[in-house]
């Protein structure tokens, strides 16, 4: 079988079947949970586990699927472009929102971390979960947390972003488009994103342009927070 | 070709993003100044909306699939999860649905106030 899971053919296909077959259950079963990326990430790692495969093996292919991850955040300008005339209209609303958020990320993740007694090596790798990957590992990197535990707690927040924003918009009153975006975007970066590009195109564009602004804002804040709060 | 051209382009951004990066040494990583510069393009119409839309596409309506491989990645950091994954989840998700509501109800807030 090595010359069949020893490729990068494999990771690339087992994701793609996996993905497909998450997209279904989501479909089927119509239960928010359930997300795509969510199941499919089980299932690989389900399938990884029973077959005694290694990461590395899945990552010749899975790599090549990050490949994109560049690319794809590059083309959050064209949403963007095309609502610019709601981004003109809205810069101060959007600015302030994004920076309330911000603090709200740092604060409410220190102040639950430390009420569960994490150490400050998890505190640090949690800081930076709304954020998108790239500047969430330099920020962690730079207060001392775990990079490995920031990507995967930013892929798990990005997960719960995408699941939980309808109910969210819904408990609490955000019917404006725009500020469902943004604050999509601000919690909860790309992968949030790809929800509320499902709810619309401003909403889509709107939390994309979010996913940059938090994610510098977070670099700028927090080391000097940090230094505060000590 | 068309299809081809298009994703150079924007492979070619997200590389003057990154030689940026590398060169200023700003914290900024290369894809968010390429999404800047790429902004920045569409806008002067240096770039026009068609020489990218139909990649552009593609890539924006499979963003989540993107992130399946550091997801699986997770992999890696089972054991040290174990004892703590009742937790690290709660934490997350109470902290993102407060993100996410105090900002959307701020951003709403603001526009209405400035709308009267």
């Amino acid at each position: 079988m090595d010359w069949f899971i020893d490729t990068p053919y494999f990771g690339i296909l087992i994701s793609i079947v996996m993905f497909e077959i998450g997209l279904y259950i989501n479909k089927k079963t119509k239960i928010p949970v359930l997300h795509p990326l969510l199941i499919s990430i089980g299932l690989i790692i389900g399938i990884l586990l029973a077959f005694d495969i290694s990461l590395e093996t899945y990552e010749k292919g899975g790599n090549m699927i990050s490949f994109f991850l560049g690319p794809v955040t590059v083309t959050l300008a064209v949403p963007l472009y095309k609502k610019i005339d709601l981004l003109k209209k809205h810069t101060k609303p959007i600015l302030i929102g994004i920076i309330v958020g911000v603090f709200t990320s740092i604060l409410s993740v220190v102040g639950l971390t430390k009420l569960f007694g994490y150490e400050d090596e998890m505190i640090y790798s949690l800081i930076p979960k709304s954020i998108t990957t790239p500047i969430g590992i330099e920020v962690s990197e730079s207060i001392g947390g775990i990079p490995s535990i920031t990507v995967v707690s930013i892929i798990v927040t990005g997960i719960i972003g995408a699941i939980v924003a309808p109910f969210v918009c819904k408990i609490f009153r955000i019917e404006d488009k725009v500020a469902k975006g943004i604050a999509i975007g601000t919690s909860s970066h790309a992968v949030g994103t790809s929800k509320a590009m499902e709810m619309g195109e401003t909403e889509g564009a709107m939390s994309g342009l979010a996913i940059g602004l938090a994610g510098l804002l977070t670099a700028v804040i927090v080391p000097i927070l940090l230094i505060v709060l000590d | 070709m068309r299809i081809l051209r298009q994703f150079g382009i924007i492979i070619g951004i997200f590389m003057v993003g990154e030689f940026i990066n590398n060169i200023l040494h700003v914290p900024i990583p290369g894809n968010i100044i390429g999404m800047v510069l790429l902004f920045i393009a569409l806008h002067s119409k240096v770039i026009k909306l068609e020489m990218i839309e139909e990649v552009s596409e593609f890539l924006l309506k499979h963003l989540a699939f993107f992130f399946i491989a550091p997801g699986v990645a997770l992999i890696a950091l089972l054991d040290r999860l174990s004892s703590v994954w009742l937790s690290f989840g709660l934490i997350l998700i109470i902290s993102t649905i407060l993100v996410m509501g105090i900002t959307g109800v701020v951003v709403q807030q603001v526009i209405r106030r400035g709308e009267k």
